[in-house]
């Protein structure tokens, strides 16, 4: 259950891109996963959904968009689902198949950014974060909600 | 008024820019890491118990860097070997990082270490997705555990470049079907090399030291199919890289 660090990755990323647009808010923040990328889209929701409190993503829908692994084969050419868990064997010619093409993605695709001035700023946290946290994992961020 | 900005970026590349500064930068110290990864109680510890000695009675340096939640009753074991070993506390945090590991070894990794083992927190979710600059990801599974294991957890499975089957002794004890497990790790990771070990008896333990001293010296380690598509991503992300800090952390939720 690594969502919450996967989610809070998410928001530390899409903060720095808005910010570095101009941003005050995100409106949307539109993610792809692999079905074999280790993460469970309804626990990355509910993760995302605290902790976007207090940040440029405080009113930001997050959209998933599942992808399916595929694989070629690289002896036939044959492209295949192969499914979770995964069939890496090629269906066709019962070669391995070793070149995954699809499924592993766990990647910010697009984020839908509001304007700055057509949201009442947004703050948040953000500026604080500049102040660097250099130190160990033991003083990271925590769960948030303060 | 709202713009749509296409970012793709990927979600972990400030963990993967980091592992591969590390394994660099141990690369450069002679130095390979091993990340060890398996559910809790599959045996890491003991395994790593008998390397550690037996890699010290053939000269070779040898470190290990233990992960828990939280207690240092694994580093008090190892450490019996004789060998350098450091206890990383992560606090609650289901998983190794690569900025985490490098912290850990700055000023501590002793110098002209030939192995370096990373035992990682007991977990065969969360641990999968960070490469910690590691040489070999070793992924166990004890014959205790039932022979699905590798089709329940793919990610870990799928993306080991060695598995070891660990507490052969008592395998016949708890009706272990081998041809089943190795069936269902092949599924998920064809060609992968499959060792069956006993820390107790020692049975199977100096055929994999050898093994980790040949992709040591750069014999080439089994590449997983699962990691494929991964390593071509490692050439697309731009921008997030730069982006400072830390990956964020949180307390783990219990690993099931």
């Amino acid at each position: 259950m690594h969502e919450l660090s996967i989610a809070l990755a998410i928001i530390s990323q899409v903060e720095d891109a808005a910010r570095r647009r101009g941003s005050a808010a995100v409106a949307e923040v539109r993610v792809r996963i692999g079905e074999l990328a280790g993460v469970v889209p309804d626990a990355l929701t509910f993760s995302f959904e605290l902790a976007r409190e207090g940040t440029l993503l405080a009113d930001a829908g997050l959209e998933v968009e599942i992808v399916p692994a595929r694989a070629r084969c690289p002896s036939c050419a044959v492209e295949t689902l192969v499914g979770v868990p995964p069939d890496l064997w090629c269906s066709h010619c019962g070669e391995p198949l070793s070149q995954l093409l699809a499924g592993r993605e766990l990647e910010i695709a697009e984020v839908v950014l509001e304007d700055a001035g057509t949201q009442g700023g947004t703050q948040g946290r953000g500026d604080g974060r500049s102040g660097g946290s250099g130190g160990s994992e033991e003083e990271a961020e925590h769960v948030p909600g303060r | 008024m709202c713009r749509v900005v296409d970012l793709r970026q990927a979600v972990l590349a400030k963990n993967d820019e980091r592992a591969v500064g590390l394994r660099g930068r141990l690369a450069e110290h002679g130095t390979v890491a091993l990340n060890l990864m398996s559910s809790p109680g599959s045996g890491k510890t003991a395994l790593l118990e008998v390397l550690l000695e037996r890699a010290l009675e053939r000269g070779v340096t040898a470190a290990a860097v233990t992960a828990d939640l939280a207690t240092e009753n694994d580093a008090r074991r190892l450490a019996a070997s004789g060998a350098p070993v450091k206890q990383v506390l992560t606090d609650g945090l289901c998983h190794l990082e690569a900025g985490m590991l490098s912290r850990h070894l700055d000023g501590w990794l002793p110098e002209g270490t030939r192995l370096l083992f990373v035992e990682n927190v007991g977990n065969l979710v969360c641990p999968a997705s960070y490469d910690l600059g590691e040489t070999s990801r070793i992924v166990l599974g004890s014959v205790t555990e039932g022979e699905d294991k590798p089709l329940k957890y793919p990610s870990a499975f799928g993306l080991a470049n060695l598995v070891v089957i660990t507490k052969t002794d008592i395998a016949e004890a708890v009706e272990f079907d081998g041809p089943a497990f190795h069936r269902h790790v092949q599924q998920v990771n064809p060609g992968v090399p499959v060792l069956e070990t006993s820390a107790r008896t020692g049975a199977g333990m100096d055929g994999l030291l050898d093994l980790l001293l040949e992709a040591a010296d750069g014999a080439p380690v089994h590449q997983p199919a699962l990691a494929h598509q991964h390593q071509q991503h490692m050439h697309n992300h731009d921008e997030a890289a730069h982006d400072g800090d830390e990956e964020p952390h949180h307390p783990a939720a219990v690993p099931t």
